[in-house]
């Protein structure tokens, strides 16, 4: 199968201020894909070269098999990008942004879904409105449907979520989710851990301009530094061969932080064999947060 | 996606159309400053220059100088408004950032600069026409030749509708493409002969003024009223024509090549 993003060697120069040091990097249709990393790590700039808003110093890149620069129309057609900056054009109404954006991609006639677009969105009571008399939350919003009126198979969003109220975030989230149920890829840029944990299935982690973590949401979440157990025990006592696991000790009972999930039983037969029953036991991942710290502060 | 060709270029006509529609439509949403406010400032010019100079300056025989001015107000106006549109355009769309708007779009360099292009000769046409209908009022105007007179305001507007898309891609601010409007357009349309003849000149200045390709496109213009003019209007057309072609070339390898649009 043709990859919908595939991104070989890239590099990327401003001056002597290197953006994007070879990259390389491939996501298969369909996947909900995260691009994660502190500000300046290069996320914008690797979703530039794709969208063909910037020029690749070194390396290629593809979408959905079209080269961006050799075949940029059939690239283009493949992909949006919503926008990280809050643009819009002043001149016109949101239905106008919208109809042009739809036209600009080639589409005749596209009314029935720039209505159902705006629909979703929560747009339909400010279809006429001029963009400059909008909020910045409904400006946000606009973004997004200019990117979706043309329906394209990779959907790229730019920290969609920066600054917006929760009302719109969780309306964006399911909006983004159904349109990767409907079977468009999406790669999504945010630092809200929290939402990447939510609903990306990969993630790519960028430091200062490459790649530090690639993997599944899931791997990455249990390979970096295993888990947590919650512990009410009666007595209240943990046996010697257990205390230097100790994370916290509270009032209702214990933290022990474990280098992997074997080692539950462990922590259970020592329990076992001191005869201290366990009264309540809750076995915690860490969230992506606490890796992502862990993953910057190593060198690259 | 395997669209079939025709499709496939029916959507390329349909997205280019769009891109020149919104250009369309950007200036006539703002039409009070984009074309009221250049056929007043021309009728303003027309006023104040006849009545000050109609009993001191006879330019063609059997012409009067009102009359004469008329033509020449007009391309002027054609040409600023042409370059006005297609620069200001660009250069506050990447100021505001929405450009992007139309560089994530499949345009080629082609259609692009042909949507803006189009536009900005669009806009340049229609105040031309503007000042021609508020003017003839006031002069007893003559059409001696009137497919030179359509020849100049499409090279002419075409000209500047060009070198405004370059002026709009070269400038990130406001002042810079204002410093091109004062330093470059203002001054050699004023000196083009709008309001004189060059046979009232200086040999000097003369010599100059024939270096201001501007003037051909007013002369030719004017060809087209009065089947007078100081130049050839061949050698004029020639001239326009030649550089619309090459400031067409240099633009679309600019466009081509991302120049301050693509990073
Ligand atoms: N057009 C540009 N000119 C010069 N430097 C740039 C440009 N765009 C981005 N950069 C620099 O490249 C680096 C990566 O930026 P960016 O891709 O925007 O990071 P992120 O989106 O991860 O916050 C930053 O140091 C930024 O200052
Ligand atoms: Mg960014």
């Amino acid at each position: 199968m043709v990859p919908a993003i595939q991104v070989e060697q890239v590099s990327k120069h401003y001056g002597a201020l290197q953006a994007l040091a070879e990259v390389s990097l491939e996501i298969a249709p369909g996947e909900f894909f995260g691009l994660l990393g502190p500000n300046g790590a290069g996320k914008t700039t690797l979703i530039s070269i794709l969208a063909g808003l910037a020029i690749a110093s070194r390396g290629s890149a593809r979408v959905m098999g079209f080269d961006v620069v050799g075949q940029y129309r059939e690239a283009r057609r493949s992909l949006v990008v919503v926008p990280q900056e809050l643009v819009f054009d002043p001149f016109f109404t949101v239905r106008e942004s919208l109809t042009f954006q739809s036209g600009y991609f080639g589409i005749r006639d596209n009314r029935a879904w720039i209505d159902e677009v705006m629909h979703h969105l929560d747009l339909t009571e400010k279809a006429e409105t001029n963009m400059r008399a909008l909020s910045g939350g409904m400006k946000r919003r606009v973004l997004v449907a200019q990117a979706l009126v043309h329906k394209p198979p990779v959907i790229v969003l730019d920290e969609p979520t920066a600054g917006v109220d929760v009302e719109l975030r969780q309306a964006l989230w399911r909006f983004i989710r159904r349109l990767n149920r409907d079977g468009h890829t999406i790669v999504l840029t945010t630092r809200y851990l929290e939402e990447a944990e939510a609903l990306c299935g990969r993630i790519a982690m960028l430091k200062q301009g490459r790649i530090v973590a690639l993997d599944t949401t899931r791997n990455l979440l249990h390979m970096h530094s295993g888990c947590y157990v919650e512990l009410r025990l009666d007595p209240d006592r943990l046996p010697a061969t257990l205390s230097p696991l100790v994370a916290q000790r509270h009032e209702a009972g214990y933290r022990l932080a474990l280098r992997d999930y074997s080692e539950v039983e462990r922590v259970v037969a020592e329990l076992r064999a001191a005869h201290i029953e366990i009264q309540e036991m809750e076995v915690m991942q860490p969230d992506l947060e606490e890796i992502f710290v862990q993953i910057m502060v190593r060198d690259v | 996606m395997g669209d079939a060709p025709i499709t496939h270029r029916a959507s390329r006509i349909k997205g280019f159309y769009t891109l020149f529609h919104k250009e369309w439509a950007r200036f006539w949403k703002v039409s009070v400053q984009t074309v009221l406010a250049p056929v007043l400032t021309a009728l303003l010019f027309l006023l104040v220059f006849s009545y000050s100079l109609r009993d001191h300056v006879v330019v063609f025989p059997g012409v009067s100088y009102t009359v004469f001015l008329v033509p020449g107000l007009a391309m002027m106006s054609v040409l600023q408004n042409a370059f006005a549109n297609s620069s200001s355009s660009l250069m506050q769309s990447k100021m505001t950032g929405n450009i992007i708007f139309v560089l994530l779009p499949p345009f080629s360099h082609h259609e692009f600069f042909l949507a803006y292009l189009l536009a900005a000769m669009g806009r340049g046409l229609v105040v031309g026409v503007g000042v021609l209908l508020a003017t003839v009022w006031f002069a007893d105007l003559r059409f001696e030749h009137p497919l030179w007179v359509v020849a100049f305001a499409l090279a002419g507007s075409g000209v500047m509708g060009a070198l405004g898309v370059i002026a709009g891609l070269y400038s990130d601010k406001v002042d810079e493409l204002a410093a091109f409007q004062n330093f470059i357009i203002l001054p050699l349309t004023f000196l083009s002969g709008v309001f004189y003849s060059i046979h009232s000149l200086p040999p000097f200045w003369q010599k100059l003024s024939l270096a201001n390709p501007f003037l051909y496109m007013v002369d030719g213009f004017r060809y087209g009223f009065f089947g007078a003019s100081d130049v050839s209007p061949w050698l004029s057309l020639a001239i326009v024509g030649a550089s619309f072609f090459a400031l067409s070339f240099l633009t679309l390898w600019l466009i081509r090549i991302g120049y301050k649009l693509r990073h």
